[in-house]
């Protein structure tokens, strides 16, 4: 049963064959450059986790630096210092921009921060401690660094870890239903044609005994025929045909036993 | 590619935070802070009077606004709205769970680091049975 269920509804025709033939040097082609596809997918994700895990951890040391420097900045401005950085926020001055990366066909979104206008935290700590908190700024803007670029690569291992799948699933699909039931529907084609072939060819043997016993048939009729002619020619030749000659004989014998000699 | 269509290339988007005082001051002090115009900002501060539920409203809406690229959380604070975030699977905007101050940071514990290290520790098997 599975062999009827692993093939394809077709009629079994020589044009069929060809089409399915066709079909399946696709489906060939289709599998080898989705298998690149796949490979080439996969050498960058193991990229991706080697360095997703070596950022993960350099970031929790970025963050300490910067931790600690936050304090730094409170110890010597004042405790008051997040109060006036709370106000001050009007717009963004860190924003990200994102591009797209193609890697064999897969969009990855890359992003990368940028600076636009000026804070509004420039003035902050005038009065004391201006230094330590400019410091705490730039440990601050080291972080986001860091933690911009740890964001593209988890999105990428995200985006990344969909596209292995869904290319998997395709290869496999391919290699094991799509190209066994193309396969499958060859070899019926085929043996149908041979099956048809060996028909014809039998048909054709027994046609041509037929005509051969009707040849033969016709050749002794015609012999019989050909055989009764000539002897009828001969008897006519001799004047009397040869049925007359019998009958004459006949009659001459049941008249004979009439007479006495 | 039903992934394709999601990521937008645009030329400027924010940083959402959602953290404890001390992370949010530094990193606005660094300025990714942002106010618009009806007065509503793109960070939370979770202190012990922010109940769940707000965290929770506050990471729907930093994860459905368009103009937000990553949304950085602190990780007591992704313990505290765990399932939603491990649910999320979205690539824009990226969830970046960070350490902050009084809480140190545990790996495994992070949605993304706990999957790198699945995988890691499947490929080194797979590659030891070879």
């Amino acid at each position: 049963m599975s062999g009827q269920s692993q093939r394809l509804n077709v009629v079994p025709t020589v044009t069929m064959l060809g089409v399915v033939k066709a079909r399946l040097v696709g489906a060939t082609r289709g599998h080898a450059l989705l298998k690149k596809k796949s490979d080439a997918l996969t050498v960058q994700f193991r990229q991706i986790l080697k360095q997703i895990v070596s950022t993960k951890e350099s970031m929790g040391e970025v963050m300490k630096t910067s931790s600690f420097a936050l304090t730094e900045a409170k110890y010597v401005a004042g405790e008051n210092i997040k109060h006036i950085v709370l106000e001050n926020v009007q717009n963004a001055s860190i924003k990200v921009r994102s591009r797209q990366e193609n890697i064999a066909g897969v969009k990855l979104p890359k992003f990368e921060y940028f600076t636009e206008g000026e804070t509004k935290n420039d003035l902050t700590g005038l009065a004391r401690g201006g230094q330590q908190v400019q410091a705490c700024r730039a440990a601050y803007v080291k972080s986001i660094e860091v933690l911009v670029e740890l964001a593209s690569l988890q999105t990428s291992f995200l985006t990344l870890d969909v596209a292995i799948k869904t290319t998997n699933r395709r290869v496999n699909a391919l290699e094991n239903v799509v190209k066994p039931r193309l396969e499958n529907t060859i070899t019926y084609i085929k043996g149908e044609l041979d099956e048809l072939e060996r028909e014809d060819f039998f048909r054709l043997k027994k046609i041509q005994g037929y005509k051969k016993r009707e040849i033969e048939r016709q050749l002794a009729s015609a012999k019989q025929f050909s055989e009764d002619q000539l002897a009828g020619k001969v008897s006519l030749q001799r004047g009397i045909s040869v049925n007359s000659a019998h009958n004459f004989l006949s009659g001459g014998m049941q008249k004979d036993e009439d007479i006495i000699f | 590619m039903a992934n394709k269509a999601q990521i937008r290339s645009r030329n400027s988007a924010l940083i959402a935070m959602i953290a404890d005082e001390d992370t949010v001051t530094g990193f606005l002090l660094a300025g990714v802070g942002n106010v618009d115009l009806r007065r509503k900002t793109n960070y939370l501060i979770v202190d012990s009077k922010t109940s769940v539920k707000q965290i929770e409203d506050a990471f729907k809406e930093f994860t459905t606004r368009e103009d937000i690229a990553i949304v950085m959380i602190s990780q007591f604070v992704a313990n505290m709205i765990r399932f939603l975030v491990d649910s999320y699977n979205k690539p824009v905007p990226a969830i970046l769970e960070i350490p902050s101050k009084d809480h140190p940071y545990d790996p495994t514990h992070d949605s993304v680091l706990s999957r790198v290290k699945y995988l890691f520790s499947a490929e080194s098997v797979a590659s030891g049975r070879r």
